[in-house]
């Protein structure tokens, strides 16, 4: 399923000792995605080189949680230790936003609502040179309250870019509060339907489940496809999960050791 | 000069596939020789500017040279921070298509005036802004400029028969082009204000001044050496521009002027305070806010002959 040396509980793992290293925040964004990152990188993404002009494209839109797909990066040894280590320190290319210089990063990103409309872009491209390379994106939920998505996703449906796949992190939380209490989203399948996409919700933090899913489209025609992907906010260790504090905030010593053990690492 | 400029495009077309043209669903009358030639290689994106330049730039990322056409501001200041984060930022050759700068739109109001797309891009990196004078030099500076490696702002005019005279075509990325002489003064417009530019010099000319007209029409990377070699000529200049007096061609000449302590005294012609309560023809809302040959004239005859204009 997952292979390539990509797991989920090895992304974790370097998001907390890279996060407690370079003590920033924006933890529980990059521990909700771990799942998905990891089939991104470990199965989903046709990619032997990332250099190839006739690569998959990936676009980490909700570029906050880049962490995690730097974990994957150096999983599959795209990006060096060394450079992991540099995360967030002066002068490094990793900072908490994906820039495209890094190998395996196909576009910088960090405003909300820009990643969609370049997927597309990299999906049209895809079909207008005749290949079968396809193009993912990885949204947040409530990036989906920019206007700007919405534009990209009808244009995408306008078109049939059955190359595409939009994948929401649907943890239900955003920086101020809930989803449901600020912008709510409910029934965000039946929107992205309504729209005209090929909707399929699945369990976020289910490996199997991600690839079968990702397995079954059909990148050849039809719709272009979106995985509502359910998540916990924080997925993995148990004082971060649901907790809008870790949004922000760093460890402390003590609770990078409590949520170290939870995932199996040494702290 | 937007038919010209799509003339050339579809020729250019013609030689390169990886050029590509969106629109935000504008260019009635002015797209169509591309569209009918090249149907598969145009898409109308809808009126959704922050897609279009999102779009581009995932197509920019896979070779192609996306061209993004819209009304002026509708091209630059809605999509701005996509124009930045993506093309910019990623140093990827999209071009941005802005028509009508200035009063262009003038009867359509303000909502459709573009008076400071000029001062949003300039400060770009790596962003190239053209701001072509008429027709032929629209064609010669997309000639000049299509397959550039970064991305560009053209500022093009929607009128395709008001003719610079004396600039015959002329286009050059590192400098701008004299297209009259003369030894009192200086007037450097930005791209077509070099009309009014010329109306304004003949006005003079009547005063008993003769000017000396130069056309800007590469707004960046700023023709520094060019602009400072042209300064140092004179004692007194007037920039003039359809655009803010802030943040275009009269701020870029400041800049110049002060950077290398050159001995000449700027005269800003653009518009200040927009009347906003104001619609009207293009010419109407020029002379209205200063930007007419007349209103140029006099400007520098305030100057000039101070005691005179009283």
């Amino acid at each position: 399923m997952v292979s390539l040396g990509v797991d989920p509980q090895n992304i974790r793992r370097i998001v907390l000792t890279q996060s407690k290293r370079a003590n920033v925040g924006h933890i529980g964004s990059a521990l909700s995605v771990s799942y998905i990152v990891a089939v991104v990188f470990g199965s989903a993404l046709r990619v032997s080189d990332p250099h190839d002009p006739d690569r998959d494209r990936f676009v980490m839109a909700k570029g906050h949680a880049a962490l995690a797909v730097y974990a994957a990066l150096s999983l599959r040894g795209w990006v060096s230790q060394e450079m992991l280590d540099g995360f967030c320190t002066d002068g490094s290319e990793l900072g908490v936003h994906p820039e495209r210089s890094t190998p395996g990063v196909d576009f910088s990103t960090g405003s909300l609502g820009q990643g969609l409309p370049m997927a597309v872009g990299a999906a049209l491209a895809g079909r207008l040179q005749s290949s079968n390379r396809r193009a993912f994106a990885l949204l947040s939920d409530a990036e989906c309250n920019e206007g700007s998505v919405w534009e990209a996703v009808m244009f995408a449906a306008q078109h049939q870019l059955s190359n595409l796949v939009a994948m929401v992190d649907a943890n239900g939380q955003q920086a101020l509060g809930s989803t449901r209490d600020i912008i709510n989203l409910s029934p965000l399948a039946d929107r992205w339907a309504a729209f005209g996409w090929d909707v399929r919700t699945v369990n976020g933090h289910d490996c199997a489940a991600l690839c079968t899913t990702l397995d079954s489209l059909d990148y050849r025609q039809g719709p272009p496809h979106v995985l509502i992907a359910e998540t916990i906010f924080g997925k993995g260790v148990s004082f971060m999960e649901r907790q809008l504090k870790w949004h922000y905030l760093p460890m402390t010593d003590e609770e990078f050791a409590s949520a170290m053990r939870e995932v199996g690492g040494q702290p | 000069m937007r038919t010209a400029f799509v003339t050339n495009l579809v020729e250019l077309a013609e030689q390169d596939p990886r050029i590509l043209l969106l629109t935000g669903d504008l260019g009635f009358m002015a797209v169509e020789p591309f569209t009918d030639r090249f149907p598969d290689r145009f898409f109308n994106v809808g009126v959704a500017e922050q897609n279009m330049v999102g779009v581009a730039t995932g197509l920019a990322e896979a070779g192609f040279i996306p061209f993004v056409y819209s009304i002026a501001p509708f091209a630059t200041l809605r999509p701005y921070e996509f124009i930045r984060n993506g093309p910019v930022h990623q140093r990827l050759p999209v071009r941005i298509v802005g028509i009508g700068g200035g009063f262009e739109y003038g009867t359509n109001g303000p909502s459709h005036f573009a008076l400071e797309d000029v001062a949003v891009m300039r400060p770009l990196p790596g962003l190239s802004v053209i701001t072509p004078a008429d027709p032929a030099q629209a064609a010669a500076a997309l000639r000049a400029t299509w397959d550039l490696p970064g991305p560009v702002y053209y500022r093009l005019g929607k009128n395709d028969s008001r003719v610079v005279p004396g600039l015959d075509g002329r286009y050059d990325l590192d400098r701008g082009q004299v297209v009259r002489e003369g030894s009192d003064v200086l007037i450097i417009a930005m791209g077509a204000a070099a009309y009014e530019a010329m109306i304004g010099a003949d006005l003079l000319a009547h005063n008993g001044l003769q000017a000396t007209v130069a056309v800007i029409s590469t707004m960046s990377p700023p023709p520094l050496a060019y602009i400072s070699a042209l300064l140092h000529q004179f004692r007194l200049a007037a920039t003039v521009e359809a655009h803010y007096r802030v943040g275009g061609l009269g701020s870029l000449v400041s800049e110049v002027v002060a950077e290398q302590a050159i001995p000449c005294r700027i005269i800003r012609c653009g518009v200040g305070a927009l009347h906003s309560e104001l619609v009207g023809s293009e010419q109407f809302l020029a002379r209205a806010h200063g930007i007419s040959g007349d209103g140029i004239a006099a400007a520098i005859l305030r100057v000039t002959q101070p005691l005179a204009a009283t």
